[in-house]
């Protein structure tokens, strides 16, 4: 591909929803491995989450080339979404006095609707959640000798004394489970959308996929909104 | 005896011309059920007419909703409530005597308003001359039957080449875009060996120009589908976005 090409290709209409497609199918591959590494702390205890985390940071250079890249996902994707939905207004400037949906086969929903609005809300919820966690007491930039532990003899960050401490906050504990149905609006359209936006549907296809979408959106939101209120409610104590 | 009219409120957008300002104007007309839409708004223009006022501007030409002129948006739904039909085949029938019913144009920066319900859809016609041709040289004519095409591949073309350009996906587009438009008729010329060899300009061309004319970015919504007089299915779209992955790759 030319530089004109691969200009072109993030400027035109389907390159960019091809990229939207692919960078937020990767950021669902991401949110589900995310998940999956919160639940160790549920199921096998602070010891197995705290080895877990230890064994990422032990990556090295593999962690810094897969973190990079999911920076890269979330900006294009973040962007695109913005250049989409700034291209819609443009796209419409005098709106109907009065506007409804056809109904069946349309799909759009609340949910298709609101891409922005959750989007957006994910973003902030980003950074926040980064300086919490990632970046907070004992992570990177943030030596703190009270979030340290050791586990079978290695001496790593305590980031689940970090974790069970937030949680036991109101503000993120009922706050984290908010944001993360609202992921899961964001995904009951996304999921589906996205297959559409890289052509791998058709007619036959797409009713089970919507479907499929619908489902897998609503276990991601429950598979990370179960630990705070887990934490919040004693279920660690 | 019962009455045979109905009396039908309506709000329809009246706009002097494509710079001036519009708004919704309260009308009452008497129709009678086994009208189509278009009939009830002769009737109103006839009882404007009369009045001397100026009749209400909207585009029509067959009424047996084949052509795609006509298309306005009747209570926020492209073409009004009734699915795969065009305006010109919504009957009052469907309406209760008393009924109030909004008015009003497609709305798109792409379609400006001319007057009233009339807007200038030229920029579906740029998207076809900037690729939705097939070229032929001229000379004796091909025999018919020189190129087979599967049957399957000829029936999906004909789906998409039912597209009668009426633009009613674009009004009901929560983007105002172009995308079924487009890609209804990239997938009918891709389906067919006549298409083949201009396969990959065409679809870099016309979806250039599809943003070129100013229409929005698809978000998949699919309401398109469901307004399409022809309900043409947004799989053409997932077949545009796969065409133009494979015009990209093979143009190098
Ligand atoms: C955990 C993070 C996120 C995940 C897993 C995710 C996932 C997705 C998916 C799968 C899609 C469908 C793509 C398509 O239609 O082709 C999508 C669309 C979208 N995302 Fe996200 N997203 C995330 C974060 C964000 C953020 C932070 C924003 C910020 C503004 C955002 C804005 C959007 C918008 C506006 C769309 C709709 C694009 C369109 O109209 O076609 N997303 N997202
Ligand atoms: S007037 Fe021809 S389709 Fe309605």
């Amino acid at each position: 591909m030319n530089t004109t090409k691969r200009q072109s290709f993030i400027k035109s209409p389907v390159g960019k929803k091809i990229l939207t497609g692919i960078t937020g199918l990767g950021l669902v591959i991401f949110v589900i491995e995310h998940m999956s590494g919160n639940l160790i702390l549920m199921l096998e205890g602070s010891d197995a989450y705290n080895a877990y985390a230890h064994f990422l940071e032990g990556l090295g250079p593999i962690l810094y080339l897969l973190e990079l890249g999911l920076l890269a996902f979330f900006v294009f994707h973040i962007v695109l979404g913005i250049n989409i939905w700034l291209g819609k207004r443009r796209a419409r400037t005098h709106r109907y006095v009065k506007y409804r949906s056809a109904g069946k086969p349309s799909m759009q929903s609340p949910s298709s609707r609101s891409m922005i609005i959750t989007g957006g809300i994910l973003l902030v919820f980003l950074v926040i959640h980064l300086v919490s966690f990632k970046f907070g007491p004992g992570g990177p930039l943030h030596a703190d000798p009270a979030y340290v532990t050791t586990v079978k003899g290695e001496v790593m960050r305590d980031l689940s004394k970090l974790v069970l401490e937030k949680f036991h906050h109101p503000a993120y504990a009922f706050g984290y489970p908010i944001v993360m149905l609202l992921l899961g609006v964001h995904l009951r359209h996304g999921i589906w959308s996205a297959f559409q936006s890289l052509g791998a549907t058709n007619p036959r296809l797409t009713p089970g996929l919507y479907a499929l979408g619908g489902l897998l959106a609503l276990l991601i939101a429950l598979g990370f909104l179960v630990l705070p209120l887990w934490i919040y409610f004693g279920g660690a104590a | 005896m019962a009455k045979k009219t109905m009396t039908i409120h309506l709000k329809i957008w009246r706009q002097a011309g494509p710079d001036a300002s519009g708004r919704l104007v309260d009308y009452t007309v008497e129709a009678n059920p086994h009208m189509s839409f278009l009939e009830m708004l002769d009737v109103l223009n006839e009882d404007l007419i009369k009045k001397g006022e100026e009749p209400v501007e909207f585009d029509y030409d067959c009424r047996e909703g084949i052509c795609g002129s006509c298309g306005v948006v009747v209570d926020g739904i492209a073409h009004g409530p009734q699915h795969r039909t065009a305006v010109c085949q919504l009957h009052m029938r469907h309406y209760r005597d008393g009924d109030t019913i909004v008015v009003e144009p497609w709305r798109a920066e792409a379609f400006p308003v001319i007057r009233d319900l009339v807007v200038d859809r030229g920029a579906f016609d740029r998207i076809i001359s900037a690729g939705g041709y097939v070229s032929v040289n001229t000379g004796s004519a091909q025999d018919a039957n020189n190129l087979p095409v599967p049957k399957p591949n000829a029936d999906q073309a004909f789906d998409y080449a039912a597209c009668i350009g009426c633009g009613a996906c674009v009004a009901a587009c929560p983007n105002a875009s172009a995308s079924l438009f487009t890609a209804a008729k990239i997938a009918h010329l891709a389906l067919l060996p006549q298409g083949s060899p201009e396969r990959q300009l065409r679809v870099e061309r016309m979806v250039s120009q599809m943003q070129v004319e100013g229409f929005g970015d698809c978000s998949n919504h699919a309401e398109c589908e469901a307004v399409c007089p022809k309900g043409i299915s947004i799989s053409a779209i997932a077949r545009m976005r796969r065409e133009y992955v494979k015009a990209c790759l093979a143009g190098g």
